[in-house]
């Protein structure tokens, strides 16, 4: 039987507001245990939450990016659980009346169309604390600092129909948010994690299987890895006659394997009821239209100018907007030079592949965009030649200034002398006659090895074109 | 000297008559003598109180002394003091002293005023009798054998027998109003978001206001104007200018109406307290008020409700208390689940454990419904009837309580009869209207207390009618034999 996979995702962001969504707590990533938490983040009697504008606006400005209804009045609630890093016994969050409505997200196939996958709802809430199992003997320990960030959960449409397009989806929201600005992304230290419900049924069919959720798969490679497990563990027992039972599974990396956490029948019973603490999120359109000012351009929308306005290809514009920072990288480079293209082609290969090599991103870059822009204004200009241009990188890169100091200090300036240029062509003519001989008898393709002998003469640096026409003329 | 009115202290230290310090050690003393057979304090602060008092004699020197500089208040034990044990009442707390002051007592403090000490309380705020504190029963003035109300009891105890001039209560189903009517002292419940609950230890905070508790309504005035206003740490403070109370008093009351909801004239109420009210209705009258009957008819749906609503709350806001940061952990935990079990179970009493497994029940899947949507429905009808009723009168007038203090351990083995002790304050608190409650005479020999429940945030027109009615009675003036 062929078997379809029908996947949601729920992803929670954490927002780089600079404190805490219900407390003047920092947010900072990486304090002493306890350092930045403060009386509300601690649940201590008789505090109250007071509600992070911020983290309003960051929502906002994400269910615009996602073209999603922003609900005028929408209600925090808590959710009541024990845990002890669960400071107050219920995590603030929303329930049936969230920030952000359904809206939508278009993402990439590898086959190049475009699939919309619909975004059911985003909320606010706030994150819980950790619970530290070592170093306290029979006990643990409790580190509130993260207590209190906020978060907003993205709630996907169960639309997905493969870990390939729930890594894309993944990948997507990753780049909006960056553009947004509204998280760091950071999954090593949990910024931008996902849950995924993973269900399977027979082609053709309407209903859903029945789902299982995956918890906490933090990178992208993972979550291709543990749904494409899961898909296949759920097939395998449907095959063999099974059924699957709701339950929340957890993947496990290590053995690329997912086991259960806790099934429907042990499911907690959260009491939801809205927080009397707080009022309900009153937004304005005077609020939303102000938010609407401040939108950066999006990456959909970055990727079409890439393509009309520096006639990049699509598959080009959409790697140089695959993030904020790159893009902003590729386009400050593109400003400082008069071809775009040849732009683009320094971006993604000699600069992309030096940094990988290194390890470093892309704000990591030794060489300023405004220096990779200066030097491809020099081989467009002439000054250098293409290959040339490789070792003025290389020396950009080692810190040894801009372009023109490298050029100059180095004496790399492309010959364009004819008479010099004229004078290397009758040298390299009369050192190899046997090639000039086959060359006059028809050989075309020995005018490479000409061109190449020339340049090696000098040292690289002749004009490759100039090089071309004299030999072209005297071999006649 | 102890006799007096805060308005009167007031003035006395105002004159020079006496200083902050002999006034303090004066309740100090009194406490000493007299708190041993009513236990209305939990903690008694003598030492900070001393230094609170000489540093507001030493400010009034320099000139810079307000109506309540200098003058003794108490503290009931759900508000946060700084470094000062606040218990709530329950072993829970027992060890707990916040990093931090409650809203009401910072703008106490800032007043000038001087904290005594923390008055015993039903565990909690649950309770209509402090029979339930872990700290033992407090024993009303009146009559030793009786109850003197719940769930600020101490705070009525201590004001009725002059131990202090004034307290602080809170308020969530009538425990400011029902103490008060019990002991024979006046005391306000404000408008919801009137004071900000910052540092409240909270039970049910939808409904949870705090109030001041003293022997007239003048002094109730005096002592709102410091603990109202708005405050950015609680969101449902009102953001909305504090009147000068007690500066709007003496207006006449020609041409108030004042209506009487007929649905709080009937079954249940002990004569005496019916004599009393119909007699304090007469006094209105007389004072140039016209009286009107008006119905709230879902009255009789404002317990239930209430059952329902406050639990609930509570069920959540109680989750704190787990044993893992503050409060009451169990001996040798085996475990977190035995540490979160014998913890609660051993830190709460069995009224705060009865309404968080009713709130928990009723937030539950499936019932949720049933009860706390429903709950909330007839909370919006009660407070439209209210908002209904008050468009066609100025005050709506009845009794606090269907009955004087009853006797210590006669409704505390049943629940129910407990919580119809309040059947006439709940529905004040669903609606999130003020009320106060004022002695209006006697029934068997222990006070009965008069509620006038007035419009959102009219305060001011509240005091000035309680106001009026005390200054051509003496009822608030009586003190219980055996406190001299």
């Amino acid at each position: 039987m062929e078997w379809e996979s029908v996947i949601g995702l729920e992803i929670h962001v954490q927002l780089s507001t600079q404190t805490k969504i219900f407390s003047g707590a920092p947010t900072a990533y990486g304090a002493e245990p306890n350092r930045q938490a403060s009386a509300i983040d601690l649940g201590m009697p008789g505090v109250l939450p007071v509600l992070n504008e911020q983290a309003v606006r960051y929502a906002v400005k994400l269910g615009l990016a996602l073209g999603a209804d922003i609900a005028p009045r929408s209600v925090f609630a808590r959710k009541n659980y024990f845990y002890p890093d669960l400071p107050k016994g219920y995590q603030i969050s929303q329930y049936d009346l969230p920030l952000i409505g359904s809206g939508q997200m278009d993402i990439e196939l590898d086959d190049g169309t475009t699939k919309r996958v619909g975004v059911t709802r985003a909320h606010l809430e706030e994150d819980a604390g950790k619970s530290l199992h070592e170093g306290f003997e029979a006990m643990s320990g409790i580190d509130l600092n993260r207590a209190g960030t906020p978060l907003l959960e993205i709630v996907s449409e169960p639309d997905l129909r493969s870990a390939k397009e729930a890594v894309a989806y993944m990948k997507k929201l990753h780049t909006i948010v960056r553009y947004l600005d509204i998280c760091d992304g950071n999954m090593q230290e949990g910024s931008f994690r996902c849950d995924a419900n993973v269900s399977v049924r027979p082609k053709g069919e309407r209903e859903f299987g029945t789902r299982a959720e995956l918890k906490n798969v933090n990178s992208f490679r993972f979550v291709e890895r543990a749904i494409n497990h899961e898909i296949e563990r759920q097939i395998e027992i449907r095959e063999d006659g099974g059924s699957i039972p709701q339950e929340t599974r957890l993947y496990d990396a290590d053995r690329n394997e997912t086991r259960t956490m806790r099934t429907k029948e042990g499911a907690d019973d959260y009491r939801y009821f809205p927080d009397p603490d707080l009022l309900p999120i009153e937004v304005s359109p005077a609020f939303i239209d102000d938010v609407r000012s401040d939108m950066p351009e999006l990456p959909d929308a970055r990727k079409a100018r890439f393509e009309s306005e520096y006639g990049l290809s699509s598959y080009d514009a959409g790697v140089l907007t695959a993030s904020r920072e790159l893009a902003d990288y590729y386009e400050a480079a593109a400003g400082a030079c008069d071809d775009p293209k040849l732009a683009a082609n320094w971006v993604m290969d000699e600069l992309s592949g030096a940094l990988n090599k290194e390890g470093l991103g892309i704000t990591e870059s030794p060489v300023s965009p405004q220096r990779l822009g200066g030097m491809i204004q020099r081989v467009t200009d002439g000054t250098i030649s293409s290959k040339i241009a490789k070792d003025v990188f290389e020396a950009m890169w080692a810190g040894e200034g801009d372009a023109d100091t490298v050029i100059e200090a180095k004496g790399l300036k492309q010959v364009t002398d004819t008479s010099e240029i004229e004078a290397m062509v009758d040298e390299v003519i009369a050192n190899n006659p046997d090639q000039v001989a086959e060359y006059q008898g028809g050989k075309d393709k020995l005018l490479g090895f000409f061109v190449g002998q020339v340049m090696k003469a000098s040292g690289g640096k002749a004009n490759p074109q100039q090089v071309n026409d004299i030999l072209k003329q005297k071999l006649g | 000297m102890h006799d007096k009115t805060i308005a009167e202290l007031s003035a006395a230290l105002a004159g020079g008559d006496v200083t902050s310090l002999e006034l303090v050690e004066a309740y100090l003393d009194r406490i000493r003598r007299l708190d041993a057979s009513l236990n209305s304090f939990i903690t008694v602060d003598a030492d900070s109180a001393r230094a609170a008092a000489r540093e507001a004699d030493a400010r009034r020197q320099r000139g810079d002394a307000g109506p309540l500089t200098g003058i003794p208040i108490a503290l009931k034990d759900i508000f946060c003091t700084e470094d000062l044990k606040t218990s709530c009442g329950s072993r829970m707390l027992d060890n707990f002293a916040p990093p931090y002051n409650a809203h009401v007592v910072a703008q106490f403090k800032a007043a000038g005023a001087v904290i005594l000490g923390k008055t015993n309380m039903d565990e909690f705020a649950m309770g209509s009798s402090n029979e339930a504190s872990v700290y033992g029963a407090v024993r009303n003035p009146w009559h030793r054998d009786a109850v003197p109300g719940g769930s600020s009891g101490g705070s009525a105890a201590a004001v009725a027998a002059r131990l202090t001039p004034g307290a602080t209560g809170t308020d969530t189903g009538g425990s400011i109003r029902q103490p008060a009517a019990l002991c024979g002292i006046s005391g306000l419940k404000p408008t919801y978001g009137r004071v900000s609950r910052y540092g409240m230890v909270a039970f049910a905070s939808s409904l949870d206001q705090a109030g001041p508790m003293a022997r007239s309504a003048e002094d109730l005035a005096l002592m709102l104007e410091v603990m109202a206003g708005v405050d950015e740490r609680d969101s449902t403070a009102a953001d909305r200018p504090v009147p000068r109370y007690s500066e709007a008093l003496g207006q006449s009351l020609d041409g108030l109406t004042i209506g009487l909801p007929k649905e709080f004239f009937g079954e249940g109420m002990d004569d005496g307290t019916r004599e009393a009210v119909n007699a304090a209705v007469a006094e209105y009258e007389r004072l140039g008020a016209s009286i009107r009957e008006v119905s709230l008819p879902s009255s009789h749906l404002a317990v239930p409700a209430y059952y329902v609503i406050a639990p609930a709350e509570a069920s959540s806001n109680l989750s704190r208390f787990d044993g893992v940061r503050y409060g009451y952990r169990c001996q040798d935990p085996q475990g977190l689940d035995d540490m979160y079990k014998r913890s609660r179970g051993e830190g709460f009493g069995p009224e705060v454990k009865r309404r968080i497994m009713v709130g928990t029940y009723a937030l539950s899947a499936g019932y949720y419904d049933a009860y706390y949507r429903k709950a909330q429905q007839v909370r919006r009808l009660i407070r439209d009837e209210f908002v209904q009723a008050l468009a066609e009168v100025d005050v709506l007038m009845g009794p606090t309580a269907p009955t004087p203090a009853f006797d210590i351990g006669s409704k505390s083995e049943d629940p129910v009869q407990m919580y119809l002790s309040d059947i006439y304050t709940i529905a004040v608190n669903l609606a999130g209207l003020p009320a106060v409650s004022i002695p209006a005479g006697e029934s068997g020999g222990r006070p009965v207390g008069l509620q006038l429940i007035g419009d959102y945030f009219d305060e001011g027109q509240l005091l000035n009618v309680a106001d009026q009615f005390q200054r051509v009675t003496d009822y608030h003036k009586r003190a219980p034999a055996g406190i001299d």
